[in-house]
């Protein structure tokens, strides 16, 4: 039989995260479920090959963060190496449009820095790719058509079919990460190459300070008289303005309970 | 007709009781409303000194003895402000516009539109001497009539096929054509998955902006460019970013107080050239209809959920399934081990956020009135009229829960072959 998939060349883009609790260097966890997402893919599709790319400084802290997806089962990551602060967009674009793979997965906002989740979008725009972004799942590739599922706020699922070459970004609702095997990643490499990047003058512009809560919005109430305020003050949060259906016969109720079901559009 | 005045002293007797429940209709048939003085039987001139004042700017009634203002009719008239306070505003030549696309999830403002756009005003009427006027760009079809009352001053309505469902590209060629002729000095987007987060960060790429992402606060700033800086939130929710607000910037949820004292005229506006069609790399084809089951409970849209109550588990699974509910439980069904432990809802279990919330044979402990404090509708089955559950329940039906259930799954099922027959 012929095979009538063929594998598809992937690069994933990934980045060092930051733990959200003790804020150490680990792998990030979007990135690591697009990689995982990218896995599966190479398993769905023979012949496919996966190549990790990230772009920033080599250091001790963020080798060690890198290495976490190199122990998903990769051999080899490909660093492009920056000095601290600056601009990974353009390197990123050049090399991958120097040798362009047909679909890039990244993760929808980075763990560090600024964390706008432009990137994506940025490299979209530069190469002229289209992207789709929260992505949950790839279902199927043919004839470089992209089958995909895009996930929804509460739990749906939105089917698209986007034209490779393509980026796309993967948010909470892709497949959760493997864990990382230690000693394989040790013994894989890291093949970092130079490049000439420039500073992000914007953003050592910009002050950056941890986190303030945000302040909690207080319930305004606008009364005119004393007595407004009052009711406003005293009121209890449940008003008990419910409907109650006592002696009714079972097909009542259920056709009270239905009406409302589908008032609120929730049936399919 | 006679000179002579007829009295009622019954009437009159009402007219002065204030505690009367007839009073107020008494006042109005005399046509005196809200009349301060009169004379009484004995020639004796009566004040009500609940008729005359005014109602003051904290909402405390003030009664100027001064004579400079006549009481009745400023009493009347406190009562229509009371009635529509809202002011109405018309920019009739705006100095600048501001753009904001809000997400309309479901055909209506959301929470987080009218946070937006309460932003979007307090940018646009910084300089009373030369206001901006809001502009909202709503694509496909909309449920909504308030967009006035939200602040919205002119209103761009972009109903075409092309933007229904996941169209980022169309959508992008129509905000680029507002920009080519409107050219609004700000863009403002709410940071939402399902709206503004995709666009408005295509939007600025395509505009060459570096947007603000997670705004949450913006103050006013002489030194910057746009006269605005605003915070944002960076890595992971973990970082606040100042800076000077750009062009385009997408703004968290409660951002700024959405817009209620001021009524604006979402005149309706309409572009010149025609949107040039973009030639779309990406098809939607329509949400997929997932398992229930698999989806989590903390974001399921629609729970039904078993407590003590419910004799016929069977029953309730098959229900669960005709409806295409994600299935839940109270703590005594999780104990009694008729449901898995990451069903259970509440205080120990999972908090939900549910549009539709049916629980059946659930009486309403305190830790599940907790965890359901977020759904919209809560509806119960239950067998005792009393319980706390029937308090929450915005519809109740005291009844046996098997029956119910079986005569709501009848009622869907015959709906469904009824649908399927038309077809």
């Amino acid at each position: 039989m012929r095979p009538e998939q063929q594998g598809v060349e992937v690069a994933v883009l990934v980045s060092v995260g930051r733990h959200p609790i003790t804020g150490r260097a680990r792998r990030a966890d979007q990135d690591a479920r697009g990689l995982e997402l990218a896995l599966g893919l190479e398993r769905q599709l023979p012949g496919s090959r996966v190549r990790l790319l990230h772009a920033g400084p080599r250091g001790e802290e963020s080798e060690a963060a890198l290495r976490g997806y190199l122990g998903m089962g990769l051999d080899t990551l490909t660093l492009l190496e920056q000095a601290e602060g600056s601009d990974a967009i353009p390197a990123l674009a050049e090399h991958l449009a120097a040798a362009p793979p047909q679909l890039v997965i990244t993760g929808a906002r980075a763990e560090r820095g600024e964390g706008s989740g432009l990137l994506p979008y940025a490299l979209a725009e530069r190469l002229g790719w289209p992207l789709v972004n929260g992505l949950a799942a790839v279902e199927k590739v043919e004839n470089g058509v992209a089958t995909v599922l895009q996930a929804l706020p509460r739990g749906q699922r939105r089917r698209l079919e986007v034209r490779l070459p393509a980026i796309v970004s993967v948010d909470g609702a892709a497949p959760e990460a493997r864990q990382s095997a230690f000693g394989p990643a040790r013994r894989a490499e890291l093949e970092a190459t130079p490049v000439v990047a420039e500073p992000d003058q914007e953003l050592a512009q910009w002050q950056l300070s941890p986190a303030r809560k945000r302040p909690k919005r207080l319930k305004i109430v606008k009364a005119a008289s004393a007595r407004d305020r009052f009711k406003a003050a005293a009121a209890k949060a449940e008003g008990g303005s419910g409907q109650v259906l006592e002696g009714v016969s079972a097909e009542q109720g259920a056709e009270a309970i239905l009406k409302l079901i589908e008032a609120e559009g929730v049936l399919r | 007709m006679s000179e002579i005045r007829r009295r009622d002293p019954r009437r009159e007797w009402i007219a002065r009781n204030r505690l009367h429940p007839e009073h107020l209709s008494v006042l109005a048939e005399q046509g005196v409303g809200a009349a301060s003085e009169w004379l009484g039987p004995n020639g004796v001139v009566r004040k009500n000194p609940h008729a005359i004042g005014f109602i003051g700017p904290n909402g405390v009634k003030r009664i100027d003895r001064s004579g400079a203002q006549q009481g009745g009719q400023a009493a009347a008239e406190g009562t229509r402000a009371a009635q529509d306070s809202r002011r109405n505003v018309i920019i009739e030549a705006p100095a600048f516009l501001v753009a904001v696309v809000p997400e309309l999830s479901g055909g209506r403002l959301s929470g987080h539109d009218k946070d937006l756009l309460g932003l979007a005003r307090h940018l646009a009427d910084a300089d009373p001497e030369h206001p901006g006027a809001v502009l909202a760009v709503v694509f496909g079809e909309h449920k909504e009539d308030a967009f006035g009352e939200a602040g919205i001053d002119r209103l761009l309505h972009l109903d075409d096929d092309a933007y229904v469902g996941f169209a980022p590209e169309a959508r992008l060629a129509a905000l680029s054509a507002v920009e080519r002729e409107l050219a609004p000095r700000h863009w403002l987007l709410p940071d939402s998955p399902l709206g503004g987060a995709d666009l408005g960060r295509r939007l600025a790429l395509r505009l060459g902006e570096r947007p603000a992402t997670g705004v949450w606060q913006i103050e006013a700033d002489g030194e910057a460019p746009l006269g605005w800086r605003c915070t944002a939130r960076g890595a992971a929710e973990s970082l606040d970013i100042q800076r000077p607000l750009p062009r385009v910037a997408l703004a968290l949820a409660e951002c700024a107080e959405p817009v209620d004292e001021t009524r604006h005229a979402a005149e309706p506006l309409s572009l010149a050239e025609a949107i040039p069609s973009a030639l779309s790399r990406i098809e939607d084809l329509g949400q997929v209809a997932v398992d229930p089951a698999g989806v989590a409970l903390a974001e399921a849209e629609f729970i039904v959920s078993g407590g003590n109550g419910v004799k016929d588990w069977d029953g309730f699974h098959h229900a669960a399934k005709v409806l295409g509910a994600t299935e839940g439980a109270s703590r005594v069904a999780v104990d009694d081990g008729f449901m898995a432990r990451d069903r259970q809802v509440g205080a120990t279990g999972t908090w939900v956020t549910a549009r539709v919330y049916l629980a059946v044979g659930i009486s309403g402990a305190i830790q599940h009135l907790q965890g359901i404090q977020s759904c919209d509708k809560v509806v119960t089955i239950n067998l005792d009229p009393g319980c706390d559950m029937i308090k929450r329940a915005d519809l109740a039906v005291i009844g046996d829960s098997a029956e119910i259930l079986a005569a709501l799954v009848a009622k869907v099922e015959q709906q469904r072959g009824g649908q399927r027959d038309a077809a």
